[in-house]
């Protein structure tokens, strides 16, 4: 089956609806809200903080742990099971992987320092808005960041490469590609890539493309975001 | 930090770290519904202050109890998040926040608050089950408050899914049915601090009190569920103090809720 | 030829390009990128020279030897006390350095310092690896009985003192207050009464939301007149 136009209207290259915003957790050292579509994550920063057992401390800089959750009424169909499942795990790992290379603790010997993400609603993409909240998150912390990291798949579906696939898209009968995918953009750099599907190496490339256009678009939002607070926090 | 000599020091003087008065809420109190609309049958969101909350509820098909056969049934969980607050950790749940969810649950069951029997679609054979879950995003005190109104709220917002033909669950497609509601529980914590008394603790305030019995209030004065927390005593004299605060000061939780 | 492409003071955040061209050197929060400088901070910017640094606006407390700080006493041994000073570990004040008196072989260490006491304590040394040793001799060093202790971003705490203590001094007046502002964000408060303590706390927290804004001074100097808490009439 040929996938030819969008099923919400979107141009191929369109991402959903976005909304991030700074500080939305008054206990954390660092937080942020991030929004794709019908997609939200809160993400949330503490530490750095004692490590134990010692043998997980690094002499040289602090550790980085994250943990991404799904709240259990935010599935789009049954409740979703509270704690950790193989895949929760995977995810807070592929997130940490995805965020550490932007990451400078080495002021922080011997220290963990810890990222919460809840996916509060989910519309597919949900490891990918977790990685943008938690990057505005660390950033809002005071943490040394060589850049920004942004997140957002790319797609084939139905033959149709495209960016940020929503739930509907990913189960589209005629098949579809979903390739999560992160980067910090000032230089292009990927954290993330992962695949899930079938596809031809010039639709992997092309999607790939589309992902890493959209993480330009996100990238505008993150810095907004982040400047707003802060700008608004000193001026008024 | 603060500590509890000070805390009771204000206490004496009729005030509070914040300034409030030992029987004044925080403010603003607000309840956002729908917060999670796209995936929850039912949600909403619970600030009192800097404390804030959010519930869900999703609905799904069971098999009764055999000794109810014709009763749906509700679950109540509350998860306290490691997000929400430096002072809570990751892993299995801790008594703290069973101690929040059975208590909440306690609330909405005990007084039977939806109407069970209406939840039965096939007597002995299926029914409707309830789950509300229940977390904090920020925790600055009053969780037992905020969990039992977030809860009602969301419990109030939830719409039941379409069933198929083959009587399964549809979750893309909802009715405008309710749930069957016949009572909206209000839960009211009063502590217990010395001599003293006070609602809607701040954290710390938390930590420096004695005792807490948090009261559960329909909408006809009536007592539905009860819990008294912490490792010291109350008297007879505190629990009737305590009870008419209580009874005074849900009053204005029960305003929010539409 | 080398380019400026922010203005001093303004708000900055990782990634974004300060300086092009290889005339400016990059100072704390910052790196060079072939011949650009990137920030790596939320903070605001600060050019002196050619140098380019930022002052950060967030974050959790850093020891730093010299610093006064607020700590709280969580446990003890037969020579030295642990104290939470705010970072990750505590640090650890030995009988040496915990006062000038002469503290005979054997007496009850917590007769000078009890679990949960708060003591306002200086930063002595602060390894690699930040292990730090706190002392208790010096000027005005001592543990803190009764009052409160808020807790604000460590980074604001020069603007909670002010230019040569100008902002505290104004803060103490007009409360009536005992405040002690601890480079870890921490800060003591004592007064005569809540509505004062209260009044000095508001100030502080006011300071820390919007601490790098010009004309601060002026700012919480109207609030503390407009709030003044009116003095008990005299019998």
């Amino acid at each position: 089956m040929k996938y030819t136009e969008r099923f919400d209207g979107r141009k191929p290259e369109e991402l959903r609806e976005m909304d991030a915003k700074v500080g939305v957790v008054k206990n954390a050292v660092g937080s942020a809200m991030f929004k794709i579509g019908k997609t939200v994550a809160i993400a949330a920063v503490y530490g750095p903080k004692d490590l134990f057992p010692k043998h997980l401390q690094n002499p040289k800089k602090g550790v980085l742990r994250c943990n991404y959750n799904m709240v259990a009424f935010s599935g789009a169909g049954d409740r979703v099971r509270p704690g950790p499942s193989r895949r929760s795990k995977e995810i807070s790992m592929v997130t940490k992987n995805a965020l550490e290379p932007a990451l400078d603790l080495s002021p922080f010997p011997k220290t963990v320092v810890d990222v919460f993400v809840e996916l509060i609603q989910t519309d597919a993409g949900t490891r990918c808005a977790g990685i943008c909240a938690a990057s505005l998150a660390l950033a809002d912390a005071g943490f040394k960041m060589k850049d920004l990291v942004c997140a957002v798949s790319g797609g084939v579906v139905g033959g149709m490469p495209v960016a940020d696939v929503d739930y509907a898209e990913e189960s589209f009968e005629g098949g579809s590609v979903d390739i999560p995918v992160a980067m910090m953009p000032r230089n292009g750099e990927i954290t993330l890539l992962q695949l899930d599907g079938e596809v031809s190496k010039e639709d992997l490339l092309k999607a790939v493309d589309l992902a890493k256009k959209g993480c330009q678009d996100i990238y505008e939002l993150q810095r907004k975001a982040l400047r707003e607070k802060y700008a608004k926090e000193e001026t008024k | 930090m603060i500590k509890k000599d000070y805390i009771k020091s204000l206490l004496d003087k009729g005030t509070r770290i914040d300034g409030r008065k030992p029987d004044q809420y925080r403010d603003p109190i607000s309840i956002e519904y729908g917060v999670s609309a796209k995936s929850a049958e039912g949600s909403a969101r619970v600030k009192i202050g800097d404390t804030e909350v959010i519930a869900g509820v999703k609905l799904d098909l069971g098999t009764p109890y055999s000794d109810r056969p014709d009763e749906g049934t509700i679950m109540v969980n509350v998860e306290l998040l490691p997000l929400s607050s430096p002072l809570f950790e990751s892993g299995p749940p801790s008594i703290d926040s069973i101690e929040l969810a059975r208590v909440t649950d306690r609330g909405i069951r005990e007084c039977h608050a939806i109407d069970f029997k209406k939840l039965c679609i096939k007597k002995g054979e299926k029914i409707w089950m309830v789950f509300v879950d229940i977390y904090p995003i920020n925790a600055d005190g009053n969780l037992f408050d905020a969990c039992a109104l977030a809860a009602m709220a969301a419990i109030k917002d939830a719409r039941f899914p379409k069933l198929d033909e083959d009587n399964n669950v549809d979750y893309k497609n909802r009715t405008d049915d309710p749930l069957p509601l016949s009572k909206t529980p209000i839960s009211c914590t009063v502590w217990k601090l010395g001599d003293k008394y006070l609602i809607d603790p701040l954290v710390d305030e938390e930590h420096a009190a004695d005792a807490r019995v948090t009261i559960v209030f329909i909408e006809n004065g009536q007592i539905c569920a009860m819990q008294k927390g912490k490792d010291s005593e109350i008297t007879g004299k505190d629990l009737k103090a305590m009870v008419e605060l209580a009874e005074i000061k849900q009053q204005e939780l029960r305003k929010q809720l539409k | 030829m080398s380019k400026l492409l922010i203005e001093n003071k303004q708000v900055v955040i990782p990634g974004d390009i300060l300086a092009e061209g290889m005339d400016y050197l990059p100072a704390s929060g910052t790196f060079r990128e072939d011949d650009k400088i990137i920030c790596s901070q939320v903070g605001l910017v600060s050019i002196s020279g050619r140098l380019i640094k930022i002052i950060p606006l967030k974050g959790k407390y850093v020891p730093k030897k010299d610093d006064n700080v607020i700590g709280y006493v969580k446990d003890m041994t037969y020579s030295s006390w642990f104290i939470d000073v705010g970072y990750a570990y505590e640090a650890s004040l030995t009988l040496k350095d915990a006062t000038s008196e002469y503290i005979e072989r054997g007496s009850n260490l917590s007769d000078y310092y009890a679990v949960g006491d708060i003591v306002l304590a200086n930063i002595t040394k602060v390894t690699k690896e930040k292990s730090v040793d706190l002392s208790m001799k010096g000027p005005g060093l001592r543990k803190l009985r009764g009052g409160k202790v808020i807790e604000i971003t460590p980074y604001k705490v020069p603007r909670v003192v002010g230019k040569q203590g100008s902002m505290i001094s104004m803060i103490k007046d007009s409360t009536g207050c005992t405040i002690f502002a601890g480079q870890n964000g921490r800060i003591w408060i004592k007064g005569d009464n809540p509505a004062q303590e209260l009044l000095a706390t508001r100030a502080i927290q006011l300071i820390d939301e919007k601490g790098h804004n010009p004309g601060m001074t002026e700012k919480i100097k109207q609030f503390l007149e407009k709030n003044a808490v009116k003095k008990e009439a005299k019998k």
